[in-house]
């Protein structure tokens, strides 16, 4: 047996990653890999946009965090070569999105709904959090609220415990369709679930 | 879990709750995270080959000029991506973004009394090759005060993101630089665990130096590995 070698440590993304990570969001002039639009006409599935908020200890909106996101596309496949079924529209599944360019500091991702993965019963995007103050990444999913059958077959969702599920459900907005508001809590009473992967 | 590689290492990575660096006492989360068996969920992430890499991305010193050189200290700065069993991470998207030789960065909300130079930006990104090396050229970064305590100055340092096989291995980190005196001020830097945050500070190589243009530092990474690979099934 030999010694594994140990993990490189996380540290924070800062308050100065936009030119670095975001940088056409934020008006820098150099590129960007991912922003907040996952899928054009082109891909096929239904479309939705998710729009939330990173709020503090004190419910003050987050103006310096950066959200990402990963997800399959509308049949539950992922664009990696680990999920053997391939994927069938082209569609990444990743996005990218600071909280500093909204005058309310919000997110926004324009996507497609994701299908079940495999194993998994119901469909999710997974989120990857990042910001100042924030020294390691935080990891949490979005569930969507009007999958309410298939949330409660949901292996991941049924080792939540049942009063802090509803951090986890994007709820639909009855004011534009396809529109989801899902807010991030890193504290308090609402505190949003976050997992150790 | 200290035989099994895949899981996150909490010896090695910082608290959410460090109550030196203040920015933490209202945005760590405060109850205990919850475990998830990976699934394929956990077990993929965003793919970028070499084709999200243009020419000059991995070369700071050249990737915004305007009408001349950067200012500072020309510095190569490479090393490998690997995971826990030590195998090469290729194809692993490594951006990169830094303050600029006076200590200042580009970025709008950056305060600090220090002048911009027109000619360097201080972000760039590159992928690794089958052997996991990755590679820049950039200035050498200056300090820089920040707001968290009286005196406060963060030590030398870049800015790192990787991209590699999952997201469960995804990483974002600072590089440091060897000596540098502001280490043992910097609560940032000592959030990392001791014993662990010693790999955060690049080391100084002679050998990575091109004579008459710029001084090699090299910074290894390590990427979580697998999580469904059991120890004992290694050699
Ligand atoms: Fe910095």
């Amino acid at each position: 047996m030999r010694d594994l070698l140990k993990q490189t440590p996380s540290q924070t993304v800062g308050p100065y990653f936009a030119y670095g990570l975001t940088a056409r969001q934020y008006g820098y002039p150099n590129s960007q890999i991912a922003d907040g639009t996952l899928a054009d006409e082109t891909v096929s599935g239904t479309r939705i946009r998710i729009l939330g908020c990173v709020f503090d200890g004190e419910d003050a909106p987050i103006p310096d965090a950066m959200v990402e996101i990963w997800q399959a596309d509308s049949e539950g496949r992922y664009a990696h070569p680990a999920d053997g079924r391939g994927s069938n529209t082209g569609f990444r599944g990743f996005g990218r999105q600071g909280t500093g360019t909204d005058s309310r500091n919000r997110f926004l991702f324009d996507t497609v709904k994701p299908g079940p993965v495999g194993g998994e019963a119901a469909p999710h995007i997974n989120v990857i959090l990042f910001m100042r103050g924030l020294l390691s990444h935080a990891y949490t999913r979005i569930y969507f609220a009007d999958e309410s059958a298939r949330n409660a077959a949901d292996p991941v969702l049924a080792s939540v415990p049942a009063e802090r599920r509803a951090t986890l459900l994007a709820q639909p907005d009855p004011s534009m369709p396809g529109l989801y508001r899902w807010d991030i809590r890193m504290q308090g009473e609402r505190e949003t679930v976050f997992f150790d992967l | 879990m200290s035989d099994t590689a895949g899981g996150r290492d909490w010896q090695s990575h910082p608290p959410y709750l460090f109550a030196d660096y203040r920015s933490t006492a209202l945005r760590a989360p405060t109850r205990p995270l919850i475990p998830i068996k990976h699934c394929l969920s956990e077990m993929t992430g965003p793919v970028y080959g070499h084709e999200a890499v243009a020419p000059l991305d991995a070369d700071l010193t050249r990737n915004a000029r305007r009408n001349g050189e950067p200012l500072g200290e020309r510095i190569i700065v490479t090393g490998r991506v690997l995971d826990e069993e030590g195998r090469p991470v290729r194809d692993t998207l490594i951006e990169v973004w830094q303050a600029n030789a006076a200590g200042r960065y580009v970025h709008l909300t950056d305060r600090h009394d220090a002048p911009l130079d027109p000619n360097f930006l201080g972000a760039g990104r590159c992928v690794t090759d089958e052997k996991g090396r990755y590679r820049f050229y950039t200035i050498k970064p200056g300090a820089y005060p920040w707001a968290n305590h009286a005196n406060a100055w963060r030590p030398l340092h870049i800015h790192f993101s990787l991209l590699g096989p999952s997201i469960a291995a995804r990483l974002v980190t600072q590089m440091y630089f060897p000596g540098d005196p502001l280490l043992a001020y910097d609560p940032i830097y000592l959030g990392a665990p001791e014993g662990a945050r010693e790999r955060l500070v690049s080391r100084f190589d002679l050998a990575m130096t091109e004579p008459d243009f710029a001084l090699g530092y090299v910074f290894d990474m390590v990427l979580r590995g697998r999580g469904e690979t059991p120890f004992e099934s290694r050699v």
